[in-house]
């Protein structure tokens, strides 16, 4: 078993991934998963459909996901949102800005360390796909 | 000067803690060095030859007396008594202990600085100019809007992990003396209209392939700005290759893609982008201004400075440049002293800049990317006094821009990636050249030394570039002429074969002594250079 680390109440979903490719063809599937060097935007016409999208981490150093992410986020989808792969807890916050909900990380992650990391800053300088108030909003209202 | 307010502090202060836990789980091994490496390399922490280094941001090279103050306390209670200023306007600590690091970060934020992105694949220490706010051709202070840009980028949660670093450069002035078009987004802020905005360059860098950046915008306003960069970014961040570190860079893709292309998907998703809200409003950049208001100069000062000492009289001529502001100047202090290493300061030379910056200077220095200092406000009947103590200090080399004034890396003595030694071949070249009347008639030329192909010591940029290289196990040294990182930015040319240590030092020789024998009235090297042609100047050189 898998762990998956979880920011959302709703029931996870089982069903099995199908590619980007596969979605076309598959009307009733509600899962996916996302390369690495796959656009997000091929996406956009399934979203309604779609109640998981994982994407891929093939390495920490590749970034692309947190854009994949973004785009997903801002283009209105509310699903579960996943970063699969080389997730270093470090890199956890960040994800969790860019609208990241669930995490599969390679190596384990250690719940203390993750705590305290997404606890520190109280302050972020830009908005982003979560909640937080820029300072810049904070200063003028 | 900007000035953190609560939130700003809270934030450097957060960053020190997180950074203290990851030192803390790196020493009792909860992580490998394979785990902490991206870690303190997000923290300007690199392992080097010798020690670890750790590079420190200067926010557009801008610093106070108490800041810069810092700076020598570092160097003297963590470091072997000095620190290395650099060419993306920072300062870096060559002796470093890891245990120390949670402290220096400390200390330094409390007098409100950090070194935060200072390395890693994200968005740098924003450079600028620095006569910023001092300069006659300025159409604007550059320096809110750098500062507006440092805190955008700050932990961006977007463009931490992008393909490669990511250097941003601000100017207001048709003089580049930032390097502008060599960032990988350099903007130059210009008036239209009565309004201000920014011409945006992307794409540019130096490195194994240099690149000038191509116009991409030709005006963007303020409160467009944060939108369109971020869609420059997020356009790079999804194309930008992962598989090839030196092809990786955002000029890279530019090229690849032709600057068309990209500017009409930056336009398609800056359209997107500009409806998420993201830009403060208007009021935030009028807050930062407030911080860079002009200082409340003495009125009806005299222009007229004593030159009877004629050893400052050079100084002026060559350091001293002309003020906005009547009865004031802008004075370089070049940190290289003929035989010294370029862009060294030890903890007691650094004490004493801040010392005149705080008691004729307005309390602010800068860092120029040519690893010099600027006080950009000082008053002309205070020269003379600044001028002594800057002497009695070793740092009144009055050689600002002349083939003394030498850029270089650390190169071999310090650097991992380095192939070959800078530092010994700045000091024979400067000591070949040390004739300061020599130098004067040959006038400005700008000479650039890097250690290997990653160019840190901007040798493509440089009228004169040498470039360190390995040939089978033994340094060997490749020159370039025709480089300029000015508003005539040019890629300087491989000359042809290589030399040894002492072989670079003739050839150098004899290219400027090609230059003396040309030129004609009011012609500089570079100038020379371009009229008359590669062709003559190698068959000068080799023969
Ligand atoms: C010590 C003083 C150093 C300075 C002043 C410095 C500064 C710079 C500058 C200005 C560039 C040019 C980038 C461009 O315009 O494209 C550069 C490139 C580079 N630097 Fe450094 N750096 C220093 C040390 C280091 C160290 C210690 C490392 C690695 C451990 C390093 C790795 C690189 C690499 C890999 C590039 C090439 C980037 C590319 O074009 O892809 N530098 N550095
Ligand atoms: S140019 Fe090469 S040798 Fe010089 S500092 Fe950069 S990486 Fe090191």
């Amino acid at each position: 078993m898998v762990d998956v680390i979880r920011f959302r109440d709703d029931a996870a979903n089982d069903q099995p991934l199908v590619s980007v490719e596969a979605l076309s063809g598959q009307t009733n599937a509600t899962a996916v998963r996302l390369e690495s060097d796959e656009d997000a935007r091929a996406l956009l016409p399934y979203l309604n459909q779609l109640a998981l999208i994982e994407v891929a981490f093939p390495t920490f150093r590749d970034g692309r996901g947190y854009s994949a992410a973004r785009i997903l986020r801002e283009a209105g989808f509310t699903g579960e949102l996943r970063a699969q792969g080389d997730v270093l807890v470090d890199q956890i916050p960040s994800m969790r800005r860019c609208g990241f909900d669930s995490f599969i990380a390679n190596a384990p992650v250690d719940q203390a360390t993750l705590d305290k990391s997404l606890n520190r800053y109280d302050h972020v300088y830009q908005p982003a796909a979560d909640a937080a108030l820029p300072v810049w909003k904070l200063r003028h209202g | 000067m900007y000035q953190y307010d609560k939130f700003d502090q809270a934030i450097v202060d957060a960053r020190v803690e997180e950074f203290r836990d990851q030192v803390n789980r790196r020493i009792n091994g909860e992580m490998t060095e394979d785990q902490f490496k991206p870690l303190r390399l997000m923290n300007g922490l690199y392992l080097q030859l010798h020690a670890y280094m750790l590079r420190v941001a200067i926010p557009y090279g801008t610093l106070s007396g108490k800041q810069m103050r810092m700076l020598g306390h570092i160097a003297r209670k963590y470091d072997r008594d000095y620190g290395h200023f650099t060419t993306r306007q920072n300062i870096q600590y060559n002796w470093i202990k890891l245990e120390d690091t949670p402290d220096i970060l400390a200390d330094l934020a409390s007098v409100e600085m950090h070194a935060i992105q200072t390395s890693g694949n994200c968005i740098r220490n924003i450079s600028s100019d620095q006569y910023a706010g001092a300069a006659a051709d300025e159409v604007a202070d550059p320096r809110p809007w750098a500062e507006l840009l440092r805190q955008w980028s700050t932990f961006h949660p977007e463009f931490s992990y992008l393909p490669r670093k990511f250097k941003i450069a601000v100017i207001a002035s048709q003089e580049d003396r930032a390097a502008m078009r060599l960032h990988d987004i350099g903007l130059e802020l210009v008036m239209r209209d009565g309004v201000l905005g920014a011409r945006v360059f992307v794409g540019g860098g130096m490195g194994r392939t240099p690149m000038i950046a191509p116009e991409i915008a030709e005006f963007v306003k303020a409160d467009d700005l944060l939108s369109y960069l971020e869609a420059c970014l997020r356009v790079y961040n999804r194309y930008g290759r992962r598989d090839n570190a030196y092809k990786a860079r955002i000029k890279i893709l530019i090229h690849e893609l032709g600057a068309d292309e990209y500017r009409r998907q930056v336009a398609e998703e800056f359209a997107h982008v500009k409806t998420l809200g993201i830009d403060p409003p208007l009021a935030e950049l009028e807050r930062i201004s407030a911080y860079f208001a002009p200082p409340a100069y003495e009125q009806g000062l005299s222009d007229e400075i004593d030159r009877s000492n004629p050893a400052f009289a050079h100084w002026v001529d060559q350091n001293v440049k002309a003020h906005k502001q009547p009865g004031y100047a802008i004075v370089n202090i070049s940190l290289k002293p003929v035989g010294g290493i370029p862009g060294d300061a030890s903890s007691d030379q650094i004490d004493l800049m801040a010392d005149l910056a705080e008691k004729y200077g307005f309390d602010e220095l800068r860092v120029t990317h040519a690893q010099n200092i600027v006080l950009p406000f000082v008053a002309k009947r205070d020269l003379f006094t600044v001028w002594q103590a800057l002497d009695a200090a070793g740092i009144a080399n009055a050689n600002l821009d002349l083939v003394t004034d030498i850029i270089a890396c650390p190169g071999l003595d310090y650097c991992s990636l380095a192939n070959a030694r800078s530092i010994p071949v700045a000091q024979k070249i400067a000591e070949r050249f040390a004739d300061a009347e020599r130098q004067r008639d040959i006038g400005e030329l700008k000479l650039k030394i890097s250690g290997c192909i990653n160019a840190c010591g901007h040798h493509h940029a440089g009228h004169i570039g040498i470039l360190g290289v390995d040939k089978k196990g033994v340094e060997n040294y490749q020159l370039t002429l025709g480089g300029s990182g000015a508003e005539d930015v040019s890629i300087g040319k491989i000359t042809g074969p290589g030399f040894d240590e002492d072989g670079i030092v003739d050839a150098v020789e004899r290219a400027v002594e090609k230059y003396r024998a040309v030129r004609v009235e009011g012609e500089r090297f570079i100038d020379t250079y371009r009229r008359v042609g590669a062709d003559s100047f190698k068959e000068a050189i080799y023969g």
